[in-house]
């Protein structure tokens, strides 16, 4: 049975469609991710499943039992909210130690919760802190403990890295893989940066408009995008407007007008006619002005048009015959191809038939 | 300190309060006002601590300084029992019609006090239909029937009413300011109504009820309009003792002893109090 199962879950604001028949299911010691911009629905399923919204219709069931009548306080679900929301009359161990109280814990027991949730997320020196004597992420620690402390059977996490610069986004970002992994608890996720949601989760569910779009793995979600939605949504992509010509057993032949044909892997639904776009990644296409880039199934002429040096890797933006522009990523470290092009060079871009994808329209 | 601060209290607190202390160590004048300091006839004159020996010797002082904190502690914690759910119910109101409430609290400032004050003679007036009803059903249990009017309850009332909004204000002040998100959090967590209202809501709006208190006890200390008014004559109080020194008896150096007495009441609580809610602030 799921940890936690939405079947057909709607939720409406007025005209206004937040959650629109929502069906998932989430399994036990999963770190799920709801991943979509603002206003897809994501916070919203969060806070049904939180308590503190109810769905219009469907049902919401943990570990197979509906949670209709249950209201948020009596639920074994716990919440890490966006700016925290700590408590700023409570030291850290008075935080965390709160679900513990509210529970009725025996005091020994609350204790040893307590100091095992301190130790765990290496805050015991500042159990007599208040919050505002805190950095970020020792904030964001304590929040994380004081959900985690009662064992409840879900652990939400509403945009919890939102308030952190970059780096340190980043080592929260292992700190939580690594503290889901020793918890054992299920984490449903809520987030609109793709990179965070790749880095972290078991699973995604994509959401646009209130609907699921994509519900994967994330490196299925990555290579394999259901549609243009999800391969625009995560990561970068070039698209290129397409029709399919031939619909063969290994391989699709597509014509981009004003450019030719592009051989594409193959698509078990398209069929000759079918209109669409050619969707490949920066990283996937090749750039040189040597032969071994001709020599690639698919392959065109371009002009470099801009470039974006990143550190790590350069982006180039390559003008096609058709005036299409499709970005190429080259790693500033691989010795064969250091080769570095200016804006105005004429180059090859080249990938091989098996890369890329036809997404329907 | 300096600056216009500084001067500002100098002007208005501290050079009083100095006039005030020379005062009570002078003699009251033959006509009232202060005798002379220096003069040649048989009359008293110079400085004295007679005032102090006086205030110190009869017990009546001390007893009416007790039951002025009594009926001023009485008024805070009725004000802050009413205005409390009041404070509550305007902030956590749709932002549109908080501003109209806000302005409903302090409307009756907009007529005189002595005005509103009198209005309750004629709420509390023997011929009024809140007597009429309050004895009519004391009469049902066989009870004698009260007199509301010129009585301590009177008084009460009419303290509570006026200082009212002195609550309400620093209390909504300080629960409008508080993150709703904290309540979700703690609901999140377990809390029900009850402790999300004793462990969150309430000890972060102490500092709202301690300044609303100071505002409600500090003139309810020294008020001695409303006990005239509304308290009949019986009921008398340091507002009262220290007008009646001041304009009855013309006894300027007592009633400054008596003022200063009340100042040093008044700063001994306060004093007390800030200590005991600073154990509660450690957060900004």
């Amino acid at each position: 049975m799921a940890r936690l199962e939405l079947r057909n879950v709607t939720r409406r604001f007025g005209d206004f469609v937040a959650v629109d028949d929502v069906s998932l299911s989430i399994e036990s010691g999963e770190f799920f991710t709801l991943l979509g911009p603002s206003g897809c629905g994501k916070t919203t399923i969060l806070r049904m499943i939180a308590g503190f919204d109810l769905p219009d219709a469907g049902q919401i069931l943990l570990d197979g039992q509906d949670l209709a009548d249950t209201p948020a306080e009596k639920r074994p679900v716990h919440t890490v909210f966006q700016n925290y929301a700590l408590f700023p009359h409570l030291t850290v161990a008075e935080n965390i130690a709160f679900p513990l109280r509210m529970a009725r814990r025996p005091e020994s027991e609350q204790r040893s919760m307590l100091n095992e949730m301190l130790e765990q997320v290496h805050l015991v020196d500042k159990a007599a802190a208040y919050p505002h004597e805190l950095s970020g992420g020792q904030k964001q620690r304590v929040a994380l403990a004081r959900g985690l402390v009662n064992r409840p059977r879900l652990l939400l996490l509403d945009e919890p890295l939102g308030a952190l610069d970059a780096k340190l986004r980043e080592e929260m970002q292992v700190d939580l893989i690594n503290l889901q992994r020793d918890v054992g608890i299920t984490f449903v996720f809520v987030t609109h940066a793709q990179v965070e949601a790749l880095a972290l989760s078991h699973r995604i569910a994509v959401m646009n408009a209130g609907r699921v779009e994509q519900l994967d793995e994330p490196s299925k979600l990555y290579s394999a995008p259901q549609n243009r939605f999800v391969a625009d949504f995560i990561g970068q992509i070039n698209q290129l407007e397409a029709q399919v010509v031939e619909a063969a057993h290994g391989h699709l032949r597509l014509a981009v007008a004003g450019l030719g044909e592009i051989v594409a892997p193959p698509l078990a639904e398209a069929k000759a006619g079918d209109k669409g776009v050619y969707a490949i990644r920066p990283e996937q296409v090749r750039i040189g002005i040597h032969d071994e880039v001709s020599e690639l199934k698919n392959h065109f002429s371009g002009e470099v048009k801009s470039l974006l040096y990143q550190g790590d890797v350069t982006v180039y933006r390559v003008g096609l015959a058709n005036g299409a522009m499709l970005e190429a990523l080259l790693p500033n470290s691989a010795s064969g191809r250091a080769q570095l092009f200016e804006a105005g060079d004429a180059v090859k871009l080249g990938w091989r038939h098996d890369a890329g994808m036809f997404l329907h329209d | 300190m300096s600056g216009p601060p500084f001067v500002f209290l100098l002007l208005f607190f501290v050079a009083p309060s100095v006039i005030m202390v020379l005062a009570s160590f002078r003699y009251p004048g033959e006509f009232g006002g202060l005798a002379p300091l220096f003069a040649d006839t048989q009359t008293l004159h110079g400085l004295t601590v007679e005032t102090y020996e006086f205030f110190f010797s009869d017990i009546i002082y001390g007893y009416v300084f007790l039951k002025s904190i009594f009926v001023a502690l009485a008024t805070t914690l009725i004000c802050l029992l009413l205005a409390y759910p009041l404070a509550l119910l305007i902030a956590r109101s749709p932002k549109k019609s908080r501003d109209l409430m806000v302005l409903l609290v302090v409307l009756p400032f907009a007529s005189n006090f002595l005005v509103r004050v009198y209005a309750w003679m004629i709420i509390l007036g023997p011929q009024a239909a809140f007597s009429q009803a309050v004895n009519g059903v004391l009469a049902l249990f066989g009870m004698e029937p009260v007199h509301l009017l010129f009585s301590p309850f009177a008084v009460l009332v009419g303290m509570v009413y006026v200082h009212l909004p002195f609550m309400v204000l620093p209390l909504y002040t300080n629960l409008e300011k508080h993150d709703p998100a904290l309540l979700d959090a703690a609901q999140d967590l377990g809390a029900n109504v009850w402790h999300r209202f004793w462990r969150v809501t309430f000890p972060l709006s102490l500092p709202g009820i301690f300044s609303g208190s100071a505002l409600v006890f500090i003139p309810v200390l020294g008020m001695f309009a409303i006990p005239d008014i509304l308290g009949g004559t019986g009921d008398m109080l340091i507002g009262n003792l220290i007008k009646e020194q001041f304009l009855g008896t013309r006894d300027w150096p007592f009633g400054s002893t008596l003022s200063i007495m009340l100042t040093v009441t008044v700063l001994l609580i306060v004093w007390l109090t800030t200590r005991l809610a600073g154990r509660g602030r450690h957060y900004a």
